[in-house]
């Protein structure tokens, strides 16, 4: 595997990790690296635990073996004022947006701002307003939650993300449910903040399509363990057939269009 | 029968582990409580929405348990001849009993099922684990104020609740009934003792405070975030808040008036 | 949400008005103002037996409320009860009043009511009532109704 990333260029480290839920296994010792300054997607099918993985990385979950590096640092032997350190440099930005509702849009994108730093009024209020205006939404700081569409929400969550200048960014489905304005809107933006201010950026999507065009590196999970992993152009040629259904979204191949159930004609004749 | 214990234990220790969760919780928002006293504002407007939203309801009770009880001390007591005592009566069963005890199961059911809800909701919408991510802590910043403004708000809206019933006893008893004035107060006065009645009413209330804070607060944050699960959240924080309140003011009254 | 000011403004009359309640509570309800025991001064009085008083109880003269008792213990030599009252300072009695423990109605608390004499000479501070009249115990009273009866018999 063409797994020998530089250390100095790789910002996140998953080595060994195996997690489980109950019973069932969402990770069984998978191994990946996200380099820096890049963008890299982690796609697969909806319940394969891509928001657990960004929770294991942001330190909201505990590995049951192997670990996590973010920056060099073993997150899950920070201590908690470490870990919150480390968070301060890491951005995440939730399906939902999870902006405060009894907040304003202005207030939203200021609470990382007013909690960590001791900047003045009037300083926070320009660093809100460039974040604001970096998304396009400078006009709507006076706005509830409540008053935001879903992409609009992404976005001002986004500008919160972005607030305190992270490292780093990681993306929880930021395509479902949008429609094609927002989408591009969303795509565009995610380009430019890599590109402009030099983040790297962990999209967790199963969105094949807006993924692909903008990720520099795919891994492909499917239960549990990396099913395929590259560039764009690598996944597309892959020779996998599972990759290849899950690409394309073919009804059936090795993932079967029926849930595992008894013979059709046994089950519908029998009484 | 193997299923019946299967169940019993599960439920055994599903408990057992709420419950230690749920005090795992506790001290960490007494822990986190010493950050709010630097930003009052986040208390204020906790006051707001726990205290000031409950007034209306605190007061309009309180003054209609003192009518009635105004009323049916009347009748009660002037079979005995003895409607002069009606003062103490109404007085002594509001600051003892009624005012911290009905101040707080209102107080559950107005302001602990919405703190849970608030919370649950916070959860489900992912609001409590995007503050982690911004390593904003969502007890320091979201659930001690709160724990903060219920304790506070409780002993004063029981104290609205005894004060305005002992009003409402006195429209009835003296306005109505021709109770005499004097008598009123002077046979409450003279039956009040402030440390024993006043005082250990008030230490109620704060308990209760303390307790029904605590139960919403943590039902909220130990909800399944779905609106299944905080809907299942918001009762049991009102059934679960009332059971502790009644059962702790047996205990409390066994110990204040009960040489136990 | 509601603007800062107003919402200043409402939380802080909710506070206040709750402080007034607890003030209320403690002045018009309570007996806080009708006794304290920083303006008052101590008299004893000696008892052949003081019944149901209790700590507290009130002590009146003619009826009106002029202190309460704070401690009853008994005399290790005459096995007589001594009954401890602080008496508000503005009243002072005369060195002959005479103590008497009577029941606020049939079924009511005990109380200790003062006679005052007629001595021009004012009861000291830690001054001892010797004139007393002890608490009718009511299985007392019955007995003795019920030992007449049959004597009668």
């Amino acid at each position: 595997m063409d797994n020998s990333v530089d250390s100095d260029t790789e910002i996140v480290s998953i080595q060994n990790l195996s997690f489980s839920r109950g019973d069932r296994k969402i990770f069984n010792d998978i191994s990946l690296s996200i380099p820096r300054g890049k963008i890299t997607a982690i796609m697969g099918p909806s319940g394969t635990g891509k928001t657990t993985l960004l929770k294991l990385i942001g330190g909201q979950l505990y590995p049951d073996q192997g670990k996590v590096l973010v920056d060099k640092q073993n997150v899950h032997q920070l201590k908690r004022a470490d870990l919150y350190t480390l968070r301060k440099r890491m951005g995440m930005l939730f399906q939902s947006g999870a902006l405060l509702t009894d907040l304003s849009v202005f207030d939203n994108v200021a609470l990382p701002l007013r909690e960590h730093t001791t900047l003045s009024e009037s300083m926070i209020r320009s660093l809100v307003l460039i974040k604001l205006q970096a998304v396009g939404l400078r006009g709507a700081r006076d706005l509830m939650p409540n008053e935001l569409s879903g992409g609009m929400a992404r976005r001002v969550a986004l500008a919160r993300a972005i607030a305190l200048d992270p490292m780093m960014i990681m993306y929880d489905e930021p395509f479902t449910g949008q429609d094609p304005i927002s989408l591009g809107t969303l795509v565009k933006l995610i380009k430019e903040m890599n590109n402009v201010l030099g983040l790297t950026s962990i999209i967790v999507s199963h969105d094949v399509e807006e993924t692909i065009g903008i990720a520099d590196y795919i891994y492909v999970l499917s239960e549990g363990k990396i099913a395929g992993q590259g560039t764009p152009e690598q996944i597309k040629n892959l020779d996998s057939e599972w990759v290849q259904q899950f690409m394309n979204g073919h009804a059936d191949g090795p993932v079967h269009f029926h849930y595992p159930a008894d013979n059709y004609h046994k089950d519908l004749f029998e009484n | 029968m193997i299923r019946f214990f299967q169940h019993l234990g599960h439920s055994t220790t599903s408990s057992f582990a709420k419950l230690g969760r749920s005090f795992f919780f506790l001290t960490h928002t007494l822990t986190a409580s010493v950050s709010v006293i630097p930003r009052p504002r986040l208390l204020i407007n906790q006051l707001y929405s726990v205290g000031v939203l409950s007034f209306l309801i605190i007061t309009i009770s309180g003054l209609f348990v003192g009518m009635v009880l105004g009323l049916q001390g009347f009748y009660i007591l002037s079979d005995f001849g003895a409607e002069e005592t009606l003062g103490v009566m109404v007085a002594a069963s509001l600051v003892r009993e009624l005012g911290p005890v009905v101040a707080a199961l209102l107080f559950a059911g107005r302001a602990g099922s919405a703190l849970t809800a608030e919370i649950g909701l916070m959860k489900a919408t992912e609001q409590l684990s995007g503050m982690e991510m911004m390593a904003i802590d969502p007890l320091k910043r979201i659930i001690a104020p709160r724990f903060l403004a219920g304790f506070i708000a409780m002993p004063l809206l029981a104290a609205l609740f005894s004060s305005v019933g002992v009003l409402g006893g006195h429209m009835v008893g003296v306005g109505m009934l021709g109770v005499d004035d004097g008598a009123y107060w002077s046979q409450m006065q003279a039956g009040l003792d402030f440390q024993d009645d006043i005082i250990n009413g008030i230490i109620k209330s704060i308990v209760f405070g303390f307790a029904v804070s605590w139960i919403s607060l943590f039902e909220g944050y130990d909800a399944i975030p779905t609106s299944e699960g905080v809907s299942r959240a918001t009762t049991r924080t009102v059934v679960n808040s009332a059971f502790t309140i009644l059962g702790l003011d047996f205990i409390l009254t066994a110990l204040m008036f009960g040489d136990i | 949400m509601q603007n800062t000011k107003t919402q200043d403004t409402l939380v802080g009359l909710f506070v206040a008005c709750g402080i007034a309640a607890l003030f209320f509570m403690a002045m018009q309800i309570s007996n806080l103002n009708g006794f304290s025991t920083d303006n008052a001064y101590t008299i004893n009085a000696r008892f052949e037996n003081s019944g149901g008083l209790k700590v507290k109880s009130p002590v009146s003269v003619a009826g009106v409320r002029i202190g309460r008792v704070s401690n009853i213990s008994i005399d290790r030599d005459s096995y007589e009860s001594i009954v401890e009252m602080q008496i508000d300072a503005q009243y002072s009695l005369p060195d002959d009043t005479s103590a008497s423990i009577f029941t606020a109605g049939l079924l009511g608390e005990q109380y200790i009511s003062l006679e005052p004499g007629g001595s021009e000479d004012p009861l000291p501070a830690n001054g001892l009532i010797d004139i007393t009249q002890s608490a009718i115990v009511l299985e007392e009273i019955i007995g003795q109704f019920l030992f007449d009866k049959a004597a009668e018999e």
